[in-house]
C-alpha cells in the first residue's frame, strides 16, 4: 500500500475530471476570506499566550466534513503564504488518502509547494501522528483535532469541563486513571493521552499515540491545535513544559515495539504499523511515518552498499 | 354568520390533496421519471428501502418520487406497501464475508487480506458545488465515461470471499464474546409480528436498527461517541456490497438463490470493557438495506452501546434507544399533534382557568 513517494516537490496533484475550473477564479487566495483569517490567527495568538487553554473560535463550514480536519485546514488556510511550503500526513503517510484530499484542496487554493519531505516543510499539517524526525524552530505543526477536551472521557457536560478547567480541577482525571490501574493493572488509555501543559492546562493532545508525547515537552517547533466541530484552538509554544499524567510508582509508558523493526528500512525506534500477510496471515510491521522510512531506504542504498 | 368552527372534512381534504399534487407536478419542468431517481438519486432511494424495510428500488423510487423527496414520508409509503404483502418465510443465514463488494476498508488496520476497496464514495469530494452540473450535457458525460473505461486497466477479478477483519482479532482472543446462535438468546423474534419486550432479544434489537431513521439513530450514536455514553468506536471493517439473498423453497427443501441486495455492513470495535473474563475488546454490528455508510456506523454504535450492563445515558439505555428510532412511528406521532386536539384542550383550559380563579380568591382573603 505503501507507495515510495519522492521527497521531492511533488508534481502538481490533477483531478480525474478537472472537476473545478473555475475554483480559482470563485474563491478567495486560500479558501477563507481575509476577515476569517483575521480571526483566527488572532485566536491562535491568544491560544500560544495562554499554553494548552482551549480558546473559542468561529469555525466555519469548510468543504469537506466535520470531523475530517476542518480545524486544522483551517489553520492551515489561515497561516499559509506563497513561500510556504506544505506536507500533509495523515497517519503518518503522506500518500493516505485523506492527506491526499487535504493537499489537493490547498494546493487548488493556494499554489503552494508541497512535499513529503519533513526537513523541507514550512507548514505541516497532521493527523494522528508527529512525524519521527526532529522539528526545527521554522517549522509549525498542524493537528487535527477530534475532540479537544481531555476531560469529556470523565465529564460528558461542556459546563461543567469548563469550570472544572477553571479551578484546575483535574482530579476525576487522575481518579479515572488510578481505576485503570486498579481495575486492568494497565492505564487503557491508548492514544490521545492527557497531558498538562505549562503546569497548568490539562489538554488532550489529539488522538497522536503515545510514542509521541514525549515530543511534545520543551519542543522547538510552534504546535498549533484546531477542532473545527468543537470550534476551539489551542496550542504549544516552542519551549513548552509538556507532561502525561503519571503516578510516581506508575510511570507513563510508550507503546512497546522491543524485538520488533520495520520489514521495509529496519528501522527498531520509529513507530510501526501492524500489517497482516494475506496469505500466510503472518504480522510484519512498517513505519507509520512513510516519509521517514523512505528516506532511511535511500540512504541504506547509497549508504553502506 | 360569523366565525364557522373547522368541519366539513371532505371537500377539504380533496383539495388539500389536489393542492400536494399541484405542488410537486405543477411547474414548468420537466416531470420526474421513477427509473431517474432509481439511477440518479440512488442514495434516496436506498434510504427509503432501508427505513421502509422493504428492498424494492423501483417501489422506493416511486414512492420517493410521490412524496417529492420527502424521505420520512417515502418510507411511510413503502412500509404501508409492505404490509399487504404475504409473508412467505425467512431468508436463510447468510455469511457476509461471501459479499461481492463495491467497497470496503477498515479504520483499524492499515492493510487488510484481501485489501481495501475505496469503491464509491463521496467522501473524498470536496464539497465546492459543482456548477457544471447546472447544465451537464449527456454527451458531454457520456464521452468522459467512455474515456475513463479506456484509461483503465483489467484488474485481477476480485476473490470470492473476503475474510472479515473482525475475525483475525477474534482469533487472537481479543473480542469479547457475544451470545451465539445457539446461546439463549436465540430466539428469533420478528418485530413485525410480536410486540418488543425488554431485555429484546439481540434478533429484535437488530431488526430494531435496521429499519430505524438515519437522522434519530445518527443522533442518538453522536451523543455516545462525543460523550454522552463510552463506545469509542474504531471502524474494524465497512462493507458494501451485493449479498446474495438465500431462501429455502418450501417443495423441494432445498436452498436457493434467488437474487442478491446490496447492503451495507458495518463492525465497529469499541474499547477495552470490563467483563468477567480477561479485558477485551468488544464488538457492534450494523447492517441496512442499501448505500448508507452513516446509518450502518450509527447501528453499530447502538448495537454496542445498548449492550452496556448499567446504562448511564440515554444512547446505553437499551429500552431508551429501541422505542424511539422508528421513523416512520415518531414521524406520525409528532404529526399527530395536528390532529385537533379541541376537547382534550378544552378539558386543560377549564383546569387552568380554575386554579387562577382559586389562587385570586385566596389572594383576596389574604391580602
Amino acid at each position: 500500500m505503501t507507495s515510495g513517494l519522492p521527497s521531492e516537490a511533488m508534481p502538481p496533484l490533477t483531478d480525474w475530471r478537472d472537476a473545478m475550473p473555475s475554483t480559482r477564479h470563485r474563491y478567495s487566495y486560500a479558501f477563507l476570506d481575509e476577515g476569517a483569517k483575521r480571526e483566527i490567527r488572532r485566536k491562535m495568538l491568544k491560544a500560544v499566550a495562554i499554553p494548552g487553554c482551549q480558546v473559542d473560535f468561529g469555525s466555519r463550514e469548510m468543504p469537506i466534513a466535520r470531523g475530517w480536519g476542518t480545524g486544522g485546514l483551517q489553520l492551515t488556510l489561515a497561516l499559509i503564504g506563497p513561500d510556504d511550503v506544505l506536507k500533509v500526513i495523515d497517519q503518518g503517510a503522506d500518500d493516505s488518502v485523506n492527506a491526499v484530499n487535504i493537499k489537493k484542496f490547498v494546493q487548488r487554493v493556494t499554489d503552494v509547494p508541497l512535499t513529503t519531505d519533513t526537513a523541507a516543510a514550512t507548514l505541516i499539517q497532521t493527523r494522528h501522528r508527529i512525524p519521527e524526525s526532529p522539528l526545527g524552530p521554522h517549522q509549525l505543526l498542524v493537528f487535527q483535532v477530534p475532540i479537544p477536551e481531555p476531560l469529556r472521557l470523565v465529564e460528558p457536560s461542556e459546563r461543567r469541563t469548563r469550570r472544572m478547567h477553571a479551578e484546575a480541577d483535574y482530579s476525576r482525571m487522575w481518579l479515572y486513571l488510578y481505576e485503570d490501574i486498579v481495575k486492568f493493572k494497565e492505564i487503557t488509555v491508548g492514544a490521545r493521552y492527557p497531558v498538562i501543559v505549562n503546569r497548568r492546562y490539562l489538554m488532550d493532545p489529539s488522538p497522536i499515540p503515545r510514542w509521541d508525547v514525549p515530543k511534545l515537552n520543551r519542543g522547538e517547533a510552534l504546535f498549533l491545535f484546531c477542532a473545527g466541530r468543537e470550534k476551539r484552538i489551542y496550542a504549544i509554544p516552542p519551549h513548552t513544559e509538556v507532561t502525561p499524567l503519571s503516578f510516581e510508582d506508575f510511570a507513563f509508558r510508550v507503546e512497546d515495539f522491543h524485538g520488533r523493526r520495520c520489514e521495509r528500512c529496519g528501522a527498531r525506534h520509529s513507530f510501526l504499523d501492524e500489517v497482516v500477510d494475506d496469505e500466510s496471515g503472518r504480522r510484519t510491521y512498517t513505519c507509520s511515518d512513510t516519509a521517514f522510512c523512505d528516506q532511511r531506504r535511500r540512504e541504506n542504498r547509497h549508504g553502506s552498499r | 354568520m360569523g366565525y364557522v368552527a373547522v368541519k366539513g372534512g371532505a371537500a377539504a381534504i380533496e383539495n388539500a390533496e389536489q393542492f400536494s399534487m399541484i405542488r410537486r407536478a405543477g411547474g414548468a419542468s420537466e416531470l420526474l421519471k421513477p427509473d431517474q431517481i432509481r439511477e440518479q438519486l440512488h442514495f434516496a432511494v436506498d434510504r427509503v428501502m432501508s427505513e421502509g424495510s422493504l428492498y424494492a428500488p423501483e417501489l422506493a423510487a416511486l414512492a420517493f418520487k410521490q412524496a417529492a423527496g420527502d424521505s420520512l414520508e417515502a418510507a411511510f409509503i413503502l412500509r404501508s406497501y409492505r404490509t399487504t404483502l404475504p409473508r412467505l418465510g425467512y431468508g436463510a443465514p447468510m455469511n457476509t464475508d461471501g459479499m461481492r463488494p463495491i467497497r470496503r476498508i477498515s479504520a483499524a488496520f492499515k492493510d487488510i487480506p484481501g485489501g481495501q476497496l475505496l469503491g464509491p464514495t463521496p467522501d473524498y469530494t470536496l464539497r465546492l458545488l459543482d456548477f457544471d452540473l447546472k447544465d451537464e450535457s449527456p454527451d458531454h458525460t457520456r464521452r468522459m465515461m467512455a474515456r475513463l473505461f479506456k484509461d483503465t486497466e483489467l484488474v485481477d477479478p476480485l476473490p470470492e470471499r473476503f475474510p472479515k477483519v473482525v475475525d483475525m482479532l477474534r482469533r487472537e482472543g481479543l473480542l469479547v464474546p457475544r451470545p451465539s446462535a445457539g446461546g439463549k438468546d436465540d430466539r428469533l423474534v420478528d418485530i413485525t409480528r410480536q410486540a418488543l419486550t425488554f431485555p429484546a432479544p439481540r434478533s429484535a434489537q437488530l431488526q430494531t436498527l435496521a429499519r430505524g431513521e438515519t437522522g434519530g439513530m445518527l443522533a442518538l450514536a453522536y451523543s455516545n461517541m462525543r460523550g454522552y455514553g463510552s463506545v469509542h468506536p474504531v471502524i474494524g471493517e465497512l462493507r458494501v456490497g451485493y449479498l446474495p439473498l438465500r431462501y429455502c423453497n418450501h417443495v423441494t427443501g432445498e436452498v436457493e438463490t434467488i437474487g442478491d441486495m446490496l447492503v451495507t455492513e458495518a463492525e465497529v470495535i469499541s474499547r477495552i470493557g470490563e467483563t468477567d473474563g480477561p479485558a477485551r475488546f468488544s464488538l457492534g454490528y450494523g447492517l441496512c438495506f442499501g448505500h448508507n455508510e452513516t446509518k450502518a456506523i450509527a447501528m453499530a454504535v447502538l448495537d454496542r452501546a445498548v449492550a452496556t450492563g448499567e446504562p448511564a445515558t440515554p444512547s446505553e439505555d437499551q429500552e431508551f434507544v429501541l422505542t424511539h428510532v422508528d421513523g416512520i412511528e415518531s414521524m406520525g406521532f409528532c404529526n399527530h399533534y395536528k390532529l385537533p386536539h379541541y376537547v382534550t384542550f378544552q378539558s386543560e383550559l377549564d383546569r387552568l382557568r380554575n386554579i387562577q380563579a382559586g389562587q385570586a380568591k385566596g389572594e383576596e382573603i389574604r391580602s
